[in-house]
């Protein structure tokens, strides 16, 4: 059925997988800043924009619902930024001032190569894990990658030239390396665990930060495989989780745009497209960091604890079909995503920005401890189970 | 003033870690996710207003469709802002009403003046200039925001009228006792 795709030469392959990850994962991305307002203003007890409608729709009905949720004002909204003048200040350093939300797109949109985001059986009855590269390197690419978004933003806030940009830059970047070092430090853990006592004979065993095989490790049979492993390691997912709000800049560590004292930072001399070049990469780190952290504690693809998407397609009996069996995956991983992007805008909507100060303290006297002294706990529980 | 000392008690564990302040207000902020929205949608629901409420002044008629307004300026007088003018006129002889002193030939009130402060209704005399429930009011030129005598008896139309005061006065002229 699909062998004529199968023939197509590999780089064609390529490139229309990541076209199709790209048309799937920009819409997203945008989408998550209409659903960040549909949010805060339910939170705040108002109905949100409802009232964008294009005329030449309104005949069609049932239209309304979509209306009423603010679909075409998203369009209104792109189209706004599509064709408003996209003026450069005078005392600007153009090209670096240009360059800057392109360099934050870049990242943003690279390190989706690494994310499995979903798995079929093939007809070796294998599972085989979805990914653009499925490369042994897995979490360390990500890591590397997306942290080159910080150049983005020192670039951006030194090419601004002027103080509120740059002090924002400064701030941006202390504060993404600050949260790095913990974050890194609470996923040990897991690849610990899954090149440790259960990854299988110790004889012809290679280790592997794949993260595919991660989320094979949470589908495994028995309590202690099936669980995933914000059950096994709570702590590393706590502190990666915050780790992760202050990296993807969100509130409560949102110093970076803080608008009150620093007139949303390294964007203010920004406008037009290049300004929603930032926010739709700041949304694209979101989704990414989501998807990392629903792979590495909450299971991937796997719709519950305990029940992996094997089970779920034995017992809906499509587990021969590899295009349905794919389907499901995906849209089980992306739902998961999206409820961990709802989370971000939850606590967006609900707690105060930390003072600077706070931030930085947080990070570096209480985060980065706990995370080292996780990791000894973890190793040398990990070592005793080995022995 | 006596001074209280209050003793200010050091944060619990649980306080300082911050979260379950964060569980908590997290669960406040659902309890508003699903809550009916507060506000109203402006153009199509409108406020519920209370009596008495202080809109666009207005000139009304009396249910015989008389205008009750016997052009007697006191509100042009009494007009903190100046935002009344009126051009008193003289009501034709063949007129019905022509037992009725004096009627405005030109009343014009400027809305961009106007404060809304309800002096002019309670000087009155004739109860004839009402600050009714009207409150929105746009235009877009100065000229479009004076409120002409035509566009005034047209916001304000009929009140019920307690006396009929002019009524009165001719029935009371035709005895022939008038006071």
């Amino acid at each position: 059925m699909f062998d004529f795709y199968f023939d197509l030469p590999h780089w064609i392959r390529m490139a229309l997988q990541g076209l199709a990850v790209m048309l799937v994962m920009f819409p997203i991305a945008a989408a998550c800043s209409m659903a960040e307002r549909k949010i805060a203003a339910w939170i705040q007890d108002r109905p949100g924009p409802n009232r964008t409608l294009a005329p030449i729709l309104a005949w069609v009905p049932g239209i309304g619902f979509l209306q009423r949720l603010g679909i075409f004002q998203l369009a209104a909204d792109g189209g706004k930024f599509a064709f408003k003048e996209d003026a450069i200040p005078g005392h600007v350093n153009k090209f670096y001032f240009v360059a800057a939300p392109i360099i934050a797109m870049i990242p943003a949109l690279t390190t989706v190569v690494a994310v499995p985001f979903g798995a079929y059986i093939d007809s070796a009855g294998k599972l085989v894990p979805i990914v653009l590269a499925n490369v042994d390197l897995g979490i360390l690419v990500v890591f590397a990658v997306s942290s080159l978004g910080v150049y983005a933003v020192i670039l951006a806030g030194w090419a601004s030239n002027s103080k509120f940009p740059f002090l924002g830059g400064i701030r941006a970047s202390a504060q993404l390396i600050s949260y790095e070092l913990s974050m890194t430090l609470s996923v040990l853990p897991v690849f610990l665990w899954t090149n440790g006592p259960l990854a299988g004979e110790p004889a012809g065993f290679t280790g592997s930060l794949n993260l595919a095989r991660v989320v094979e490790f949470q589908s495994q049979a028995g309590f202690w495989g099936g669980a995933w492993f914000i059950f096994l390691m709570p702590l590393s997912a706590f502190i990666f989780l915050v780790a992760l709000f202050a990296e993807t800049n969100r509130q409560p560590f949102d110093t970076v745009e803080s608008e009150a004292d620093l007139v949303n930072s390294f964007g203010s001399e920004y406008g037009a497209f290049k300004w929603s070049l930032f926010y739709v990469a700041e949304y694209a780190h979101m989704l990414i960091g989501s998807a990392i952290f629903m792979i590495l504690f909450f299971g991937g693809w796997n719709p519950l604890p305990w029940y992996t998407l094997s089970d779920l397609a034995h017992h809906l009996n499509f587990a021969h079909l590899p295009l349905v069996m794919g389907v499901v995956g995906i849209g089980i991983f992306i739902g998961k995503v999206l409820a961990m992007i709802f989370f971000f805008m939850w606590v967006r909507w609900t707690l105060p920005r930390f003072r600077y100060d706070q931030v930085m303290a947080i990070g570096w006297k209480k985060l980065l401890p706990l995370a080292i002294a996780n990791l000894v706990a973890y190793t040398i529980g990990i070592a005793l189970l080995y022995r | 003033m006596a001074v209280i000392p209050v003793e200010r008690k050091p944060l619990t564990l649980a306080e300082r870690t911050y979260i379950p302040q964060i569980v908590g207000g997290l669960r406040t902020t659902l309890k508003h996710l699903f809550r009916k929205p507060l506000t109203l949608e402006y153009p199509e629901q409108r406020p519920a207003l209370p009596v008495g409420y202080r809109g666009v002044p207005t000139l009304v008629k009396d249910p015989n469709g008389r205008e009750k307004c016997v052009s007697c300026q006191l509100c042009e007088f009494v007009c903190p802002p100046k935002a009344i003018r009126i051009t008193p006129g003289e009501i034709p002889e063949e007129s019905t009403n022509a037992h009725v002193e004096k009627a405005p030939q030109a009343f014009d009130i400027d809305m961009l003046r106007c404060i809304y402060c309800g002096l002019c209704q309670e000087v009155c005399p004739e109860e004839a200039i009402w600050l009714q429930n009207q409150f929105s009011m746009s235009g877009y030129t100065r000229e479009e925001m004076v409120n002409n005598k035509a566009k005034l008896y047209e916001l304000g139309g009929t009140l019920p009228d307690a006396h009929f005061k002019w009524d009165k006065k001719k029935a009371a002229e035709e005895h022939g006792n008038a006071h």
